[in-house]
């Protein structure tokens, strides 16, 4: 087993030129997430925390500043490398969902395991396993568009674990739904972590941070506050 | 992600959005239906010329001795050249048969517009010959009734006849006309045989011919007294055919009188001679053709680019995900050239299937015979693939470049 933490950034920070200033949404992030922690990154919009979210997620690369992902470091990748790093590591769930609309939900999950050159039998058969992991297995032929939003990010979630990601990181995960939905996909969550999945959650809601074990507070674009809790 | 996967993925697209597709591919479909359409008819012409006008038409390793050359375009003062050479006389033809020394059969012939009676029955307008007996076998007809005139009929100029097919069908209407008599020119000639049929060439039937000994009576009508019209000579290989027409120059060039200085006052013809004048003909309008069929492929061209613009703007947040997910510059790219190249494609498999059925069609309604080009079919796809590929790499490229960050947020 890797020894190495999970994440280790240091003195992260990345500007955005908008032509007459210079945006400066991280201005020196330190972190370090070990394996099997289940973190909420919070702060108010503006806080820089959706930056941080892209530059861990590798959609994005910072200014200056160092990430090690599971001991390699990422920043100053090029393109085709993140894009790797992203199929292989990273598990997405966004706020919305953001699933092909024409796909059904078996064919969305696929969607990594065909970038990952994974062949077509074997890919239906994990999809379909990372469907059932979520219960939807009665629900694999449907389009996004005959699911309820629960059931579109539970899709979501199948999709971020179809390929075993390092990290499972979630983007306001329930901003789109309502509170009942919430609770459930806040369980899936909880199941996860208790498997052993790393869960990163960017959230501004304090209701749902709280079912995370450590909380990350983000302000102007600084760690503000670290905080260890007890699971709600 | 794996070509055949990409190709699958296109078709979808191109299945889901019908109406889009079919006005995006319609240039390509346009310049492919051209392509395979002309093609095929100028193959078509091609195969005819080669195989049925010159071998059975004009005659397998058969050289004509004419005045001057029959299918020729020349301009006026030519012309009147030609016009002042002497003609061929029965004594030319007598003097080349007996001096050739491979070994050959010939044929005088004279023709004339003619009319035919049987009973109340006329035909007006009818190709009437005077021949030798060996015209038959230089021109390769097989005779499906009756016979031909022999060599004593010949030269005796007895007023007998062999019909065409059609001409027969006309006048007599299912009845058998061996032993029957016409009027050709209203003078009594009886029927001995009927040649099987010819078809057409470019819409003029070749089955509507008389021919009668040269000595017959038709002689009154179809040349002045001694002159023929041609003397064909026909060699029993090729070979033999080239000797036969340098000794048929030479014996004609003495007969003459003409100096080694002078050109040739007549002209030996061969099927190639008039072959090249038909490869002209066809390298001009194959010439004619990719100039068409890329005016058409460029605007095509064009429109499939812009479809495939729309196409990238339009689906900006599936590229955002897809890169999220793991796509890699060049898997973008690849679906969205593999996109344009399937639906460009598609358009030249419509456009060949189009182009198909329009040769058959003017085959059918017009004398233009077609055959399609194998390798029409394949210049087609791979014009449609290659238009799809120049029209889909902008896009795709435009594609491929995107943050995924800035294209899941778009909407």
């Amino acid at each position: 087993m890797n020894r190495e933490p999970l994440i280790r950034v240091h003195g992260l920070t990345r500007d955005y030129d908008m032509g007459s200033e210079v945006v400066r949404a991280l201005r020196g992030v330190d972190l370090t997430i070990q394996r099997n922690e289940y973190v909420a990154i919070m702060g108010p919009s503006g806080s820089g925390k959706s930056t941080l979210m892209n530059l861990l997620g590798c959609l994005d690369t910072p200014t200056s500043g160092e990430y090690w992902l599971n001991g390699t470091e990422v920043s100053g990748m090029a393109d085709d490398e993140l894009a790797r790093v992203r199929n292989r590591e990273i598990g997405f769930v966004f706020q919305t969902f953001n699933l092909l609309p024409r796909a059904t939900a078996l064919h969305n999950v696929e969607l990594p395991l065909i970038y990952a050159g994974v062949k077509a039998s074997e890919r239906r058969r994990r999809a379909a396993h990372a469907l059932a992991r979520v219960g939807l297995q009665d629900r694999m032929h449907h389009k996004p568009n005959e699911l309820s939003g629960g059931q579109r990010q539970r899709v979501a979630i199948a999709r971020a674990l179809v390929n075993d990601p390092s990290i499972l990181l979630a983007d306001e995960p329930t901003g789109n739904l309502d509170s009942t939905t919430s609770a459930e996909i806040m369980e899936v969550f909880a199941g996860l972590h208790a498997q052993g999945q790393n869960v990163i959650m960017v959230t501004h809601e304090a209701d749902i941070a709280k079912h995370a074990r450590r909380v990350v507070t983000l302000h102007d674009g600084r760690v503000h506050s670290d905080v260890l809790q007890d699971a709600a | 992600m794996p070509f055949l996967e990409a190709i699958r993925l296109a078709l979808q697209v191109i299945w889901s959005q019908k109406m889009k597709s079919g006005f995006s591919l319609i240039g390509v479909f346009i310049g492919v239906t051209f392509l395979i359409a002309v093609v095929s008819i100028v193959a078509g012409m091609n195969s005819y010329m080669t195989e049925k006008f010159a071998g059975t038409f004009f005659g397998m390793n058969t050289f004509h001795l004419r005045r001057f050359p029959e299918f020729m375009d020349v301009p006026p003062e030519t012309w009147r050249a030609w016009r002042r050479r002497p003609r061929i006389t029965t004594d030319d033809a007598a003097a080349v048969a007996a001096g050739i020394r491979v070994p050959v059969i010939t044929a005088d012939q004279s023709s004339a517009r003619a009319t035919l009676q049987y009973q109340g029955k006329v035909a007006r307008d009818v190709e009437v010959t005077g021949a030798g007996e060996k015209y038959f076998e230089i021109k390769n007809y097989t005779i499906e009734q009756g016979r031909t005139f022999t060599a004593q009929e010949a030269r005796a100029g007895l007023p007998v006849v062999v019909l065409g097919h059609e001409l027969a069908d006309r006048l007599f209407e299912g009845q058998d006309p061996i032993g029957k008599e016409v009027k050709i020119q209203a003078i009594p000639y009886r029927v001995i045989g009927v040649v099987e049929t010819q078809g057409n060439l470019f819409g003029i039937s070749l089955d509507k011919f008389a021919v009668a000994p040269a000595a017959s009576p038709v002689k009154r009508f179809v040349n002045p007294p001694g002159i023929v019209d041609l003397v064909l000579i026909k060699a029993r290989s090729l070979p033999e055919m080239q000797l036969a027409m340098e000794q048929a120059e030479a014996i004609m060039r003495s007969r003459r009188g003409l100096r080694p200085s002078e050109d040739n006052n007549f002209v030996l013809e061969t099927s190639e001679g008039i072959l090249d004048t038909w490869g002209k003909i066809n390298r001009i309008l194959l010439a004619a053709l990719p100039g068409l069929v890329s005016i058409s492929l460029v605007v095509g061209g064009i429109v499939i680019m812009n479809i495939m613009l729309m196409a990238v703007a339009e689906r900006t947040r599936e590229i955002g995900i897809r890169k999220a997910l793991g796509a890699r510059r060049r898997d973008i790219l690849r679906q969205f050239l593999v996109e344009a190249a399937t639906l460009a494609v598609v358009g030249a498999m419509i456009g060949i299937a189009t182009g198909i059925v329009l040769a058959e069609v003017l085959a059918a309604t017009t004398p233009l015979p077609a055959s399609v080009a194998p390798w029409s079919i394949l210049v087609g796809v791979l014009l449609g693939a290659g238009v799809g590929i120049a029209a889909g790499m902008y896009p795709a490229n435009r594609a491929a470049r995107l943050d995924p960050v800035e294209a899941m947020r778009h909407e």
